[in-house]
């Protein structure tokens, strides 16, 4: 075991599976000499060489395009989008192509393709830096899209996302990428995509959050007097809808927690699922803690636009007093 | 100090059999044997009839639109013929002469268009991707596929379709970008046909050759008669050579006329002159080796009936066989979405006949309401 940050974590599964299967390559902005803008990629060229680290080109529709015919012919591309703001560039390409192609071709071309991709707020980063599209990627079929809250779990999803025979939006939580440490196998490991983690139990009421936001609901249940569950969706597409019903049906009440804006977003979808399967169990509406429908704004506001511990603690009591 | 010259260039033109059937004895002798140019000309004969047959088909209710290839089939044709059976062939969607050539078979190319998705089930080994249907997006895939058999230390190359129009697309230019900053072995072959549906090239491109768009990449580039097999084969042996000897992409330009409309949901006469229309039907590629195999003693009115019987047949076969094809189950397009369906996906799939997505039947009372099928032809 070794004790890791979240950025640690996520190198070391990229050097297990670099290790492993020689088909596995590394592109993107920065990624190579100067071990990506986050130091994910830190120590790979040196260690792979060019020839499996590659800068490319500034251009992100090239890099998951090139990424696509990489992946149709055989290898295990694992690009990298520098920040999620840089995503618009791609979408065509990861939408129309990547998460197409299987069902266009009736299974004769497949995209085993991961991309790693920086999300959300919280960094005192520039515009474009900080937004949290997840909704976006979840709503196009043919995506798998995996968002880890902690190191362990960061690993494991990784490795399980690098193996897979279909192309994940792999978001990395960059709030939380040296938050925090935890003990971390350093022998490779897989956690199944589309399993929910629990992780605290409860009786009261039920969290669903994934990706940083958990970090937050942490916060806002350890000011203590009730007794939540708290579920990391972890993977967003396929999610674990049987975790959030089976807690919801024991708790009767939920409230949903993502930094992403209210409308659309994923907490909708989980929200309108419990009503499908959990109508008469429920004490309370479902609440969403979400971002606003504004443009996330500079990090001077940035606090004041994520939900916090204050906000989830309101949403908490609110839910409970119903 | 006296300003110098950073840079300049030349774009070499290639024309070999021209449209009165001159041939350039120096460039083209030995070129294509005899035997394979006449195999090349009916199979552009039978590629030909195919667009007659699909337009009427689609004029009666029996497919989809299409995309007729009239006027272009030397292009592609001549870049199957010059490659080898094991280089991608990356379409646009005016290459079926190229992709019948390498193997495809011609129902393939019917199902697409009649709204089945398995034809583009291509087999692996040869070596096609399915039709493109956005503009200018495949040009990045077929660099990803040209850099996997880099990484790989395989000879292999890809040859990527496109039109006029694509050049104005960003990925085209993030392609060309990628393939000649990274050593990619691609060759980005333009059919330049001087519409992009109603859009005249002048808006694609205010230089004179499309040509020369290369040259900005640092790649190497030439002009050729598209509607000369002769030419096109020529310059995609160049580029193939240069591609596997050292690893570059080449950039083609042949220029080439649609002679068609767009697809059979346009109306070319709404934009452009029927002189300019009739110019090109007289540099029609069909013809001009027609002339030339009948100058040389090699075809004759004879072979010429036989070939039209054989055409028609053929073709009629493989409508027969594009239409005969069991329909879809009702739930087909559930079960490519991916490898294995997840368990929500599988219960929107099981229960699409019977009740609301996702709805455990046991909590409503009353029987289920079953929905009739919807499958069009």
């Amino acid at each position: 075991m070794a004790n890791l940050t979240l950025v640690q974590a996520i190198n070391l599964a990229l050097i297990q599976e670099m290790e492993r299967d020689e088909r596995v390559l590394i592109l993107g902005e920065d990624v190579g000499l100067n071990g990506g803008v986050f130091r994910v990629t830190e120590g790979l060229h040196k260690r792979f060489g060019d020839k499996r680290v590659v800068d490319t080109p500034l251009a992100e529709s090239g890099i998951i395009g090139t990424s696509i015919g990489l992946a149709m012919a055989g290898l295990r591309p694992v690009p990298e989008i520098q920040f999620e703001g840089f995503l618009g560039p791609a979408y065509d390409q990861i939408c129309s192509h990547a998460a197409r192609m299987r069902t266009r071709t009736r299974g004769a071309m497949t995209v085993p393709l991961t991309i790693r991709i920086p999300v959300g707020g919280g960094i005192h980063a520039p515009e474009l830096h900080s937004d949290s599209p997840e909704s976006i990627y979840i709503h196009q079929p043919g995506l798998k899209v995996v968002m880890p809250s902690s190191p362990y779990d960061a690993k494991g999803l990784l490795i399980s996302a690098i193996r897979d025979p279909d192309p994940v939006m792999f978001f990395e939580p960059k709030r939380i990428y040296r938050a925090f440490r935890e003990e971390v196998p350093e022998d490779e490991y897989t956690l199944p995509l589309g399993k929910a983690r629990v992780v605290c139990e409860g009786n009261e009421m039920t969290i669903v959050s994934w990706g940083a936001s958990v970090v937050q609901c942490m916060h806002a249940i350890e000011r203590g007097g009730r007794s939540i569950e708290l579920i990391d969706l972890r993977t967003l597409y396929p999610f674990d809808m049987d975790a959030v019903e089976a807690s919801v049906k024991k708790t009767g009440r939920c409230v949903i927690v993502h930094e992403a804006p209210k409308t659309c977003g994923f907490g909708a979808e989980i929200a309108a699922r419990i009503m499908e399967r959990c109508f008469l169990y429920l004490e309370s509406p479902v609440q969403r803690v979400a971002g606003f429908d504004t443009i996330m704004p500079y990090y001077k506001l940035e606090l004041d636009y994520m939900p916090d511990a204050d906000r989830i603690a309101r949403a908490i009591e609110e839910t409970a007093a119903y | 100090m006296p300003i110098k010259s950073a840079f300049t260039t030349t774009i070499d033109h290639v024309s070999i059999l021209d449209a009165n059937a001159n041939f350039d004895e120096k460039l083209g002798s030995g070129l294509i044997p005899d035997a394979d140019l006449v195999r090349l000309y009916e199979h552009m004969c039978v590629c030909r009839h195919l667009d007659e047959v699909a337009f009427k088909l689609q004029r009666s209710g029996r497919m989809g639109t299409f995309p007729q290839n009239m006027g272009q089939e030397a292009t592609s044709m001549g870049a199957a013929y010059a490659l080898d059976k094991t280089d991608w062939l990356v379409p646009c969607y005016r290459e079926n002469a190229g992709l019948f050539w390498r193997g495809l078979p011609m129902e393939m190319i019917l199902l697409h268009w009649m709204g089945d998705e398995r034809g583009n089930a291509i087999p692996r080994e040869l070596y096609c991707m399915p039709l493109a249907i956005p503009i200018g997006t495949q040009m990045l895939h077929a660099t990803g596929l040209a850099w996997a058999a880099k990484y790989r230390g395989e000879k292999r190359l890809a040859c990527t379709f496109f039109g006029d129009g694509a050049t104005s697309e960003g990925d085209f230019h993030e392609a060309m970008n990628f393939a000649a900053n990274l050593d990619i072995p691609v060759i980005f072959f333009c059919q330049n046909n001087f519409w992009a549906i109603s859009v005249p090239g002048k808006i694609q491109c205010s230089a004179p050759t499309v040509a020369q768009r290369a040259v900005a990449y640092g790649m190497d580039t030439i002009q050729c008669d598209g509607n000369d097999i002769f030419s096109v084969v020529y310059c995609v042996r160049k580029a193939a050579a240069l591609a596997r000897e050292k690893g570059r992409p080449f950039f083609i330009e042949a220029v080439t006329y649609r002679l068609g409309d767009h697809t059979t949901a346009d109306d070319a006469r709404r934009y452009r002159d029927q002189a300019e229309v009739d110019a090109w039907k007289t540099r029609d590629p069909i013809i001009r080796i027609r002339k030339f195999l009948t100058t040389r003693g090699l075809w004759d009115d004879t072979k010429e009936a036989a070939l039209a019987g054989r055409a028609e047949r053929d073709v009629a076969a493989a409508v027969e066989r594009a239409e005969s094809i069991a329909p879809p189950s009702r739930d087909d397009f559930f079960n490519n979405m991916f490898a294995t369906i997840p368990p929500d996906l599988a219960l929107q799939r099981d229960t699409m006949q019977t009740h609301g997505i996702g709805q455990d039947p046991s909590q409503i009372d009353g029987a289920v309401i079953e929905l009739p099928a919807k499958t069009s032809h």
